[in-house]
């Protein structure tokens, strides 16, 4: 789950980390309280899941009063990859002498957290000089390696002080909340010395939210999601309008690849896990029914226990009950698909041999 | 903090050695053997040939599953059988605590097959694991499979026949799919095992091919990898530097996928470049290791590969 940057913020603000004077906006009248607040010049920061933000021009500056209600309208209905942000976060503009980068991550690789920083900050990580790396124990950041790493950056009296301070909250907070992430960039020098997270970019393990129940509201899904989820499926939504259902994230994947290769375009990922039952193929099809871009639904099914007619039941269930009208292009690798094949002839729905003759199958559909 | 000692030999766990008195029995305690996914798979290990000596299910000690008896606790099951392997099939909430009560009574092999153990919970195992010289595959691992021999696991027995590639997958149905597609060639398996689709993996690529180096019974490897962290690009790595010798296929899931999306899998997710199908595409052909398109191609290209 990746949190939007005001959440991000108040976890941090929770661990004493030093964050900008700020308040949240969904309207014109939000924004005016907040502009009365803080004062001016302030920041406008679009709340968006994508990352991108600045290039996209969804953070800007706004002088005076006069400039509020203008450039918070824009902000609020533009979309940066396809999102609409989730409110528009007013900021105070710190005093800024100088800009870090600092973040601590789960290394995939190393099957540890790591901590980066740079003295290069408000730049992308992958460009920024002047990286320092240090593993972290799963028990946390020790205060010792946090001053390592303040003087192997060049920094220097009270901002060292500042910079174990923050880097030993933000390791207590990635590993109470257990995030994948706690990326600061930038994490602003002050005028003083001291240091003030200008940003967060927080994702938490989804895998863990069980025993985070303090987290659950800054949980954001749709009510498709939601009933996905509520089934054990995975569901991802795209853009094109043939929708992908399969039992493992891998075959999914695998068989959106060969969609694409094979010129079509995937609407929906719908990955149904463990059994293949008249009922799991029947709610999985009732998933893909709410998806209105949908022309064709292309299932691939592997498994040396999969009882094809009983998914062949689900598809003409589904077609019986007006759920879908869509053809259905099916390649289910099984037992028992003579009587499969038997039991969807005259319906819109045709079993292939190959997972390849149905994307093909598919593919011409849509495109005709 | 992340190596494990290059030594440990999952086919002497697994199989034993010819002589041994269990020599391919090697005896298994399945941890949630009373639940209903534990239940469904006991049934289904037994009948493919694995030697299910024992179950775990705390407060149901002293009854037996159609034969074979239930422990309340590891400790006791260990003591009962000698076993050294165990197949993890309890809810994730409760994986953490079953895991480290397996190492903790001597197992030296754990298959964790269930899937949304939270991160944390893995890399504490993993640490606990390495401090009894143990080693976990998985989580969200389908298991390990010795075709025609034993599995630990919840894979279908049809895809898999004996032989002499190896199949290591970052995704279950794509390893049953690719084991399928190499079976029908004639090209069977001496063991496939499912890396898991998490983000931290009790036994990573890289010590996957550890596990064959050396094997003259194996002579290629088939990696079926996805989108999502740098387990490739490892990989790569690790075959340039220390040139490794049996010919390598890979296949890799997620190219068309958008990026910032997890694709079903806790760990198929792209940032950036960062876990993009073109970075291990590009780093896989600077080690010489051709990419498949699609499953049914591996067999092609590994066709070509040992022909040379």
């Amino acid at each position: 789950m990746r949190l939007l940057e005001y959440q991000g913020k108040e976890l941090f603000d929770q661990y004493g980390m030093r964050i900008p004077r700020s308040h949240l906006a969904h309207t014109v009248q939000e924004a005016r309280e907040g502009g009365r607040k803080l004062g001016y010049p302030l920041v406008l920061k679009s709340q968006l899941t994508v990352g991108g933000r600045g290039k996209a021009g969804a953070i800007v500056k706004c002088k005076s009063g006069s400039e509020l209600e203008p450039k918070f309208n824009e902000l609020l209905h533009k979309k940066v990859k396809g999102e609409l942000p989730r409110g528009i976060l007013l900021e105070e503009m710190a005093d800024i002498k100088k800009e870090l980068y600092l973040s601590l991550f789960l290394n995939r690789s190393k099957r540890c957290y790591s901590l980066i920083a740079s003295a290069e900050g408000g730049v992308e990580i992958e460009s920024a000089g002047n990286k320092v790396m240090v593993d972290v124990p799963i028990d946390g950041l020790t205060a010792y390696t946090a001053e390592e790493t303040a003087s192997k950056l060049g920094l220097s009296g009270r901002t060292v002080v500042s910079f174990v301070d923050l880097t030993t909250k933000l390791s207590r907070l990635i590993s109470e909340k257990e995030a994948e992430l706690a990326e600061i960039n930038p994490v602003a020098i002050l005028s003083d010395g001291s240091l003030m997270a200008l940003d967060a970019k927080v994702i938490i393990d989804d895998n863990s939210l069980f025993r985070h129940p303090e987290l659950k509201k800054y949980e954001h899904v749709s009510e498709l999601e939601k009933q996905a989820e509520v089934s054990g499926f995975s569901l991802v939504e795209l853009d094109g309008n043939i929708a992908i259902i399969g039992n493992g994230a891998g075959l999914v994947m695998s068989t959106l690849d060969m969609v694409s290769d094979a010129g079509g375009e995937a609407g929906a990922f719908l990955d149904f896990g463990g059994r293949a039952t008249t009922e799991t193929i029947y709610e999985a099809l009732k998933v893909i029914s709410k998806i209105k871009r949908v022309d064709a639904i292309l299932v691939n099914l592997f498994g040396g226990i999969v009882r094809t007619n009983l998914v062949a039941q689900a598809i003409l269930d589904a077609y019986k009950n007006n759920l879908i009208t869509v053809p259905v292009f099916a390649r289910i690798s099984g037992a028992e698909s003579e009587k499969a094949r038997a039991m969807l002839n005259g319906s819109r729905a045709k079993l292939y041999n190959t997972v390849e003759e149905a994307i093909q199958a598919a593919v011409a559909a849509v495109n005709r | 903090m992340t190596t494990i000692e290059r030594t440990f030999n999952i086919f002497d766990i697994l199989v034993g050695s010819k002589g041994d008195k269990d020599f391919g029995k090697k005896p298994v305690v399945i941890q949630g053997i009373t639940g209903s996914y534990g239940s469904t798979h006991t049934r289904l290990m037994k009948a493919y040939g694995t030697n299910i000596a024992a179950g775990v299910t705390p407060g149901k000690g002293g009854q037996n599953f159609e034969g074979t008896p239930v422990y309340d606790s590891m400790a006791d099951a260990v003591g009962a059988t000698g076993a050294q392997i165990s197949g993890i099939f309890v809810p994730a909430p409760f994986f953490l605590k079953a895991a480290v009560e397996a190492l903790d009574s001597g197992i030296k092999l754990l298959v964790a097959i269930p899937e949304h153990v939270p991160i944390r919970d893995s890399i504490k195992v993993l640490e606990h694991a390495r401090k009894k010289g143990a080693r976990m595959v998985g989580p969200n691992t389908p298991g390990v499979i010795v075709p025609e021999v034993m599995k630990v696991g919840i894979m279908p027995a049809q895809p898999f026949k004996a032989g002499s590639t190896v199949v290591f997958s970052r995704s279950g149905t794509l390893m049953y799919e690719v084991s399928y597609n190499l079976t029908n060639k004639g090209y069977g398996q001496r063991l496939c095992l499912g890396i898991g689709g998490d983000p931290i993996n009790g036994t990573n690529l890289i010590e996957a091919f550890d596990l064959i180096l050396d094997r003259k019974d194996v002579d290629s490897v088939v990696v079926v990898g996805e989108i999502g962290g740098d387990a490739e690009e490892q990989l790569a790595e690790y075959i340039m530097r220390t040139s490794f010798s049996k010919p390598a296929i890979a296949y890799i899931a997620g190219r068309a996928a958008p990026k910032e999306k997890r694709m079903g899998h806790a760990g198929a997710i792209v940032y950036g470049n960062y876990g993009s199908a073109e970075s291990k595409v590009a780093n896989y052909a600077k080690a010489g290791v051709p990419v498949a398109k699609r499953p049914a191609e591996v067999p092609e290209l590994l066709a070509k590969r040992l022909k040379r």
